[in-house]
């Protein structure tokens, strides 16, 4: 089974790379940026079939690792 | 003073560290890897010293805050240890939940290696009981992410009880957003945990504490920390 953690910074943390990524698009002159936010995303296989797990397993992994709960929220999705 | 000087892969500067420890309290430094599970017998001090371990991969500090011996670390520090954290091993302690917080990247994105100047906010903690509250003193830094951060609530907690040890400020002591190196709340530059005997800081002391250094300040720190425990024994 495949799955996606998308973890993202919290609104109201500053973001200074989402920042400068947002000035170069605009000095490229790509119209209609409004903001730039950077993030994360892990794709990752997991071994069984049961979803259930699957979800508890993915969560698990973003409250321990992959996500600093501090600053960052995090979004779990098997892509079946 | 015994004291402990993790090692993670990607670690560079716990040699700086071990030098200094040896130099100003007259013992050897144990040098303890990370995949162990206990920390040497009377340890006094645990130091988490400066770099890059694992790469910085994920984020700073991340993947070696979950490694064995912080199990160890946290129950040495729950039972009062003096726990050091210098750069990376500031990182490394926010990451492990020892110190509130996280460390960002710097505000205007560079890495950031020069020498600063640090007040010293009170001297009466073992981490600074080398100085006089309010000296100003000059160490380097050296890091890219280095920009404290914590929520307003965590950060009104640090400042009522006192917790923010070192600040960045100008070479006179002020501390403005000019001397603000790193765009770090309140200028932090170093704090310690709610009972007091776990510092993080992001300056590098130990870089400061031999006249070949062309500064000494950095000395304070750890002389103040023998010191301490000299008393306390």
């Amino acid at each position: 089974m495949k799955a996606r953690v998308t973890v993202t910074l919290k609104s109201g943390i500053l973001d200074p790379q989402g920042k400068a990524i947002e000035g170069a698009l605009k000095s490229l002159g790509v119209d209609g940026v409004a903001s730039v936010r950077q993030g994360k995303v892990f794709d990752i296989e997991l071994a069984g079939a049961d979803k259930a797990k699957a979800e508890a397993a993915l969560k698990e992994a973003a409250d321990k690792l992959l996500a600093n709960t501090v600053i960052e929220n995090y979004r779990v999705e098997l892509l079946g | 003073m015994k004291s402990a000087v993790l090692v993670f892969p990607g670690i560079n500067r716990e040699r700086d560290m071990a030098r200094s420890l040896r130099l100003i309290s007259g013992h050897e430094p144990a040098m303890v890897w990370h995949a162990e599970t206990s920390l040497p017998k009377g340890t006094d001090l645990v130091v988490v010293p400066g770099g890059f371990s694992y790469g910085d991969y994920l984020r700073c500090g991340a993947i070696a805050a979950r490694a064995p011996v912080m199990d160890a670390v946290r129950d040495f520090a729950a039972k009062g240890g003096l726990v050091l954290g210098v750069c990376n091993g500031f990182q490394i302690l926010c990451e492990s939940g020892l110190l509130p917080g996280v460390l960002m990247r710097n505000e205007k994105l560079k890495f950031i290696c020069k020498d600063v100047h640090l007040r010293v906010e009170r001297s009466d903690s073992p981490f600074t009981r080398g100085y006089n509250a309010g000296q100003v003193i000059r160490v380097p830094v050296a890091h890219g992410e280095g920009n404290y951060e914590a929520d307003e609530e965590t950060l009104k907690r640090l400042e009522g009880d006192g917790r923010i040890l070192y600040r960045y400020c100008s070479p006179e002591g002020a501390v403005d957003a000019g001397a603000n190196i790193n765009g770090a709340a309140h200028s932090i530059a170093g704090i310690v945990n709610e009972n007091g005997n776990v510092l993080g800081m992001m300056p590098h002391p130990e870089n400061h504490v031999e006249d070949i250094m062309g500064c000494t300040d950095g000395r304070g720190l750890f002389a103040g920390l023998v010191a301490h425990l000299d008393r306390a024994a």
